[in-house]
């Protein structure tokens, strides 16, 4: 009784829970039918909203008005770069991966850097510089090849015992990012930064380097995003990325990490993770229309926000 | 961060340099849609006319207005990601219902109106982050508009046409309406004493609320003005592309960002202006596709000017800012 109770307490059951019940209904639906392969679907889809979700976690947990709205333009400049690279030769394969997570965490700098120089919020340093690297993708991209190589196309897509290879790997990280956050100093920063950044800096953390350090973690992992989704999919396009905006802030928050800042929940990011690619098969599966969809996910995303309640005024 | 917020101190030492730098910086945006303007006249003096500046600056209106519309939730420290979309919605309900059946019509955009006043409730009563909030409605505003709307079409009304068709004498009508929306907007927002509460709910929310003012009620006002105002921007819009699309606002939720900020408005603590808030869509109108089609740069680089223009007024906001202190 007390280990159900203390396992209600913890923040990210709520997200584990809520894709279960969307998959429960969606199987219920189909009779039973399909039940495994929803899972498969769902682990292989909710990896690339993991991951960037990861990093719009750290960043968030900076503190209030932390964001970074680029991550949708540097996917799809990096899905490009990625592929244009590798020009669809297995040889390739990991210079690409290179070149994408450069230019990732290329842009993830500038965003810091525009911070640092200009003094302008987050919000709208990484707006502006999403506006540019959109104009770059689009120009950069027109008329390239933009199929993956063979070998990374089929990798991406792998599975053993139908569970996908990119979905155990982004466990290995996301277990390695839920240890950074927790037992090392980059990651104790980053909370204490996001509870108190004047009493942080006080207390001798180097507020800065923290800070440059995660918008770089967080463009560089939407830059390997954008590669992953290339081979995913099997080709890059400027809107590749679209989704991901909405996607990598909802899962953090849906997720249980605290939107003030200073309080992070690596589990809760792949529960809810997994929550919205589930909500997605299942309004699939009922058969609605596009615009039913898109209203039905956007109210379930305010009501679970609304449920989970703030803590304390933020933006 | 709110430490360095630059020049919080409205009652500094009116001191030659300090003075000068903060009318300097209250011109800021003025001067650069006077750079633009200077331009354009440079690279192509016949654009600098009657019709030069209605074709150019039409589109100018509703980017105004739905920049006013996100100037009301940043007064009240709040940010709304779903405007672009909801201003889609407008445009579809406009051309379809507004026309094929007033009542109906009417009654729907005064409803949305109603939904943003119950969001900007919900934001304040279970203190939720408005960008999560606002992300989630942008589905919802989509997803209705797709439902009206399901392909491009539609006709606006006629009497929306013949409004937005209309042709003052002397004074292009984009600019007689863009002083019309600073007016009113400044007046009400700058000049009137509940304006002043509005703009302290996002200054200093604690005093406000010690001084026995209504926190959920100023919330509510902000949100609904939004609403308001992201109505007449969908109205307008429709007004002059004359047909619907559900994507047609899609652009607008950055644009009116970017265009508060380039209009001196700040993130934080209601400092706002409405004047400088229609002067920024301004800029950001013109820069962004006559400008750029003047000087033969390919319409791909169209979203990295508003960008680049973003970043060049901010980091001019800096420089200024330091000689303030």
């Amino acid at each position: 009784m007390t280990s159900v109770r203390t396992l209600l307490e913890k923040p990210w059951i709520w997200s584990f829970a809520g894709a279960l019940v969307v998959w429960l209904a969606t199987v219920a639906f189909t009779g039973g039918y399909g039940a495994g392969g929803m899972v498969t679907a769902a682990l292989s889809l909710a990896v690339f909203t993991v991951i960037v979700g990861v990093g719009q976690m750290f960043v968030i947990t900076l503190g209030p008005g932390n964001v970074d709205l680029s991550l949708p333009a540097n996917i799809g400049l990096a899905s490009a770069v990625a592929m244009k690279v590798m020009g669809g030769s297995d040889s390739m394969i990991v210079v690409g991966l290179l070149a994408a997570l450069a230019c990732g965490a290329a842009i993830g700098a500038i965003n810091y850097l525009l911070i640092w120089a200009l003094r302008i919020p987050p919000i709208i340093a990484t707006l502006s510089a999403s506006f540019i690297i959109q104009s770059v993708d689009i120009s950069y991209g027109r008329g390239l090849q933009i199929k993956p190589s063979p070998g990374f196309a089929d990798f991406t897509n792998r599975q053993v015992l139908g569970i996908p290879v990119l979905a155990m790997l982004t466990v290995v990280f996301t277990i390695g990012a839920a240890l950074a956050l927790q037992r090392m100093i980059y990651g104790r920063s980053v909370l204490a930064i996001g509870q108190n950044i004047r009493a942080a800096w006080l207390a001798g953390v180097h507020v800065g380097r923290i800070r440059f350090l995660t918008y770089t973690l967080c463009g560089a992992l939407g830059g390997i995003d954008g590669a992953l989704l290339a081979g995913y999919f099997r080709g890059a396009n400027v809107d590749i990325g679209n989704e991901y905006l909405l996607a990598s802030i909802a899962v953090v928050v849906i997720g249980g990490t605290s939107v003030a800042g200073g309080k992070a929940n690596v589990p809760g990011v792949w529960g809810a993770g997994l929550f919205l690619v589930l909500l997605l098969t299942m309004l699939n599966t009922f058969g609605v229309s596009a615009g039913v969809r898109l209203v039905l996910t956007g109210l379930i995303i305010v009501g679970v926000i609304t449920a989970a309640g703030g803590e304390k005024a933020v933006r | 961060m709110t430490a360095i917020a630059p020049g919080t101190l409205p009652k500094s030492s009116p001191r030659g340099s300090a003075a000068r730098a903060r009318l300097l910086r209250g011109l800021l945006p003025a001067l650069s849609l006077a750079l633009v303007l200077i331009a354009i006249a440079w690279l192509n003096p016949r654009a600098i006319s009657y019709f030069g500046f209605t074709l150019m600056l039409n589109l100018a209106i509703p980017i105004a207005l739905a920049t006013i519309a996100q100037m009301f939730v940043i007064a009240g420290n709040e940010l709304d990601l779903s405007i672009g979309t909801f201003v889609g919605f407008v445009g579809c309900i406009t051309a379809t219902w507004l026309r094929e059946a007033p009542l109906l019509g009417i009654v729907v955009l005064l409803g949305s109106i109603g939904a943003y006043a119950l969001l900007g409730a919900l934001i304040h009563l279970r203190n939720l982050p408005s960008i999560v909030v606002t992300l989630g409605m942008s589905f919802v505003w989509q997803g209705l508009a797709i439902l009206v709307l399901p392909k491009p079409g539609g006709k606006a009304p006629d009497w929306l046409l013949s409004i937005m068709s209309f042709k003052p004498p002397y004074i292009p009508f984009p600019i007689l309406a863009a002083l019309l929306i600073a007016a009113v907007v400044h007046f009400g927002l700058m000049r009137t004493s509940y304006g002043v509460i509005l703009r302290g709910s996002g200054g200093n929310a604690a005093a406000l609320r010690r001084a026995g003012w209504s926190l959920l009620r100023t919330k509510i006002v902000l949100f609904a003005l939004t609403g308001l105002f992201g109505v007449l921007s969908g109205m307008a819009l429709i007004g002059i592309t004359t047909s619907a699309d559900a994507n047609i606002g899609n652009g607008y939720t950055l644009l009116s960002i970017a265009g508060v900020i380039l209009g001196g408005g700040e993130f934080v603590g209601g400092r706002v202006s409405p004047i400088g808030a229609v002067i920024g869509a301004l800029t950001l109108a013109l820069a962004a596709s006559p400008l750029l089609t003047f000087m033969h740069i390919p319409p791909d680089w169209q979203v990295a000017a508003n960008g680049a223009i973003l970043i060049i007024v901010l980091a001019a906001r800096v420089l200024i800012s330091r000689r303030e202190r």
